[in-house]
């Protein structure tokens, strides 16, 4: 009877064990071929049409009727929108984590915290669509952009999406720094302005980091909502206020209509292979950050 | 596990049932967002009048719809171009002509422009509406995106020998054209009869000759193409029905503006 119950909780046992395994192999075959599809269709530009790394990368002529593949527009469009959010949503996200968990009274922090998470579970077209009605008016009537449509509006929508991301990683950050750093600095005489800016911000410096880095990764990879407010005009912005396009842009509005084997598909697949390296080289930089930390 | 199994055995038959039951009456059909007006109604009265026929419609551009129809991921393909010949499987099914219109926005008080000064705005050339007889205005252009076929159509019928810049902004559907026109003030653009007639964007005339259906009936009015809906082989069955219901329906056709193929006046092959 007992040792009948015992065989069968080892039956169970290696069977779910068997489940778990299949389950993990299965994600990391799934990722191997992404990774491998990827890279074999990304680097057909260069190895089937035979253009080099260094026009793809730099070179701002796209014109795939006469065979030019360059996409240094989209690259650049990407990096510009993403330092624009980072610039203007990473110390704003910074500053409402410090708040959260060092000066909001807790019954406030309460009351904050899931309207932030909240931000988080907002389509991105919702976003876009936010940005479309309210933003791309607001440029077009107040700046010099004669039809609204900016690297500035895309940059100001990324800056609110990534301020969750931001925000809940810089809050996580400061609260998992020891309390005897805050009381130290209190005992020692220090304000608590003096205490946040001088020995809480130095010491989570590596967790903030990673809260920058993650909402980078965030901004890169958006497309939608960078879509609907960025003008999607092949060329260099002419200056904040001037249209562009990104990577993610340009992939999903030519990606459905490229014809199977031409040029263009295989330009639009090694833009999506250089996304997904700029996220590894970010995934990298997070692991190193959080090494760091430890 | 028989649980399981038996489970198991139960969604199998669930999705065989589900796919028999839709497998020899649904069509799908994707593409020209300039073609989609006609295309939706047709279907509505199709299935109105055959209620064992799913038809289901969507966009996407003239491009997608080749590409798709080529995989044989859809039955019937929409498009304002003859499919490339690199794709020779496909049939061209020609259902109707389509007028398309060069439109601006309502505040400039543009009526006419010269093909010439259309190439010149938008080859980038001329960049204020005082330039072309309108007030001082920055000239805002509003391309398709690539894989348009109104784009194609575009290029090939009024701005050839000339090439569009590619620093214009660019929008993918007629629609969403239509309403960044309407809204953004000094916006040029260009979209299909289907989708300008009855808005408040002026169309204007190309050299004098207006934007009508009449015009492109006598071939006084360049910028009009066939609309197409391909099939990967012949069509058969309902197919093939459908596409006949789409070509021969007076009402719908002239409902949403286009033009039957038998009144054509003006003929020319390579559309």
């Amino acid at each position: 009877m007992i040792s009948s119950i015992a065989r069968r909780s080892h039956r169970n046992e290696r069977i779910a064990l068997s489940i778990i395994r299949l389950c993990a192999g299965f994600v990391i075959f799934a990722m191997a071929i992404i990774l491998l599809y990827l890279a074999v269709e990304g680097t057909k530009t260069f190895f089937v049409d035979h253009f080099s790394p260094l026009t793809f990368l730099f070179s701002p002529d796209y014109d795939l009727d006469d065979n030019h593949p360059g996409a240094a527009i989209f690259i650049a469009g990407t990096l510009l929108v993403t330092v624009f959010a980072i610039v203007v949503g990473g110390p704003f996200g910074i500053a409402v984590g410090v708040f959260l968990s060092e000066i909001a009274p807790k019954s406030m922090a309460q009351l904050l915290k899931p309207a932030i998470e909240l931000l988080v579970g907002i389509p991105s077209v919702v976003y876009g669509w936010l940005g479309l009605t309210l933003l791309v008016p607001l440029i077009r009537d107040h700046t010099s952009s004669p039809s609204g449509f900016s690297l500035a509006g895309a940059g100001i929508v990324l800056a609110i999406m990534i301020l969750p991301t931001v925000i809940s990683l810089s809050e996580d950050a400061f609260n998992s720094l020891p309390p005897a750093l805050r009381e130290g600095s209190l005992a020692l005489g220090a304000t608590r302005f003096q205490t946040i800016v001088r020995v809480l911000l130095p010491s989570a410096s590596s967790g903030l980091a990673v809260a920058l880095i993650l909402g980078i990764a965030r901004a890169v990879g958006e497309t939608l909502a960078i879509q609907l407010v960025i003008g999607n005009a092949t060329a260099f912005p002419t200056g904040i206020f001037g249209p562009t396009a990104t990577l993610t842009t340009v992939i999903v509005g030519e990606m459905p209509s490229a014809t199977q084997g031409s040029l263009q598909e295989h330009a639009l697949f090694s833009m999506a292979f250089l996304l997904l390296i700029i996220a590894m080289v970010l995934i990298l930089l997070v692991r190193f950050a959080l090494r760091k930390r430890t | 596990m028989k649980r399981n199994a038996a489970l198991a055995a139960l969604l199998v038959g669930f999705s065989l049932s589900a796919t028999s039951a839709f497998a020899d009456s649904s069509i799908t059909a994707a593409g020209s967002t300039a073609l989609l007006p006609l295309v939706k109604d047709a279907a509505g009265a199709y299935q109105a009048a055959n209620p064992s026929v799913k038809i289901s419609v969507s966009g996407g551009g003239s491009g997608t719809g080749i590409n798709q129809v080529n995989a044989k991921a859809i039955d019937i393909g929409d498009s304002d171009i003859l499919p490339p010949a690199t794709d020779p499987d496909l049939v061209d099914n020609k259902v109707a002509v389509i007028g398309f219109a060069v439109i601006v926005n309502p505040d400039l008080k543009i009526k006419n422009l010269t093909r010439k000064q259309i190439q010149d705005i938008f080859a980038g050339n001329v960049t204020n509406w005082n330039q072309v007889g309108g007030p001082d205005q920055k000239i805002v252009v509003i391309n398709r995106t690539r894989g348009s076929g109104t784009r194609v159509v575009f290029e090939k019928t009024v701005i050839a020998p000339e090439k569009v810049t590619e620093g214009g902004l660019s929008e993918d559907a007629t629609g969403t054209v239509i309403s960044v026109v309407k809204q953004t003030p000094g916006a040029i653009s260009y979209a299909a009869f289907s989708g300008t007639h009855g808005q408040p964007v002026t169309e204007v005339a190309i050299d004098g000759v207006p934007a009508t259906e009449a015009n492109v009936i006598t071939g006084k009015y360049p910028f009009w193409s066939y609309e197409h809906m391909l099939t990967n082989g012949p069509a058969t069955g309902e197919v093939k029905k459908f596409i006949d219901f789409v070509s021969s329906n007076t009402e719908l056709l002239a409902k949403n503006s286009f033009i039957k193929i038998s009144d054509m006046k003006a003929s020319e092959t390579n559309r």
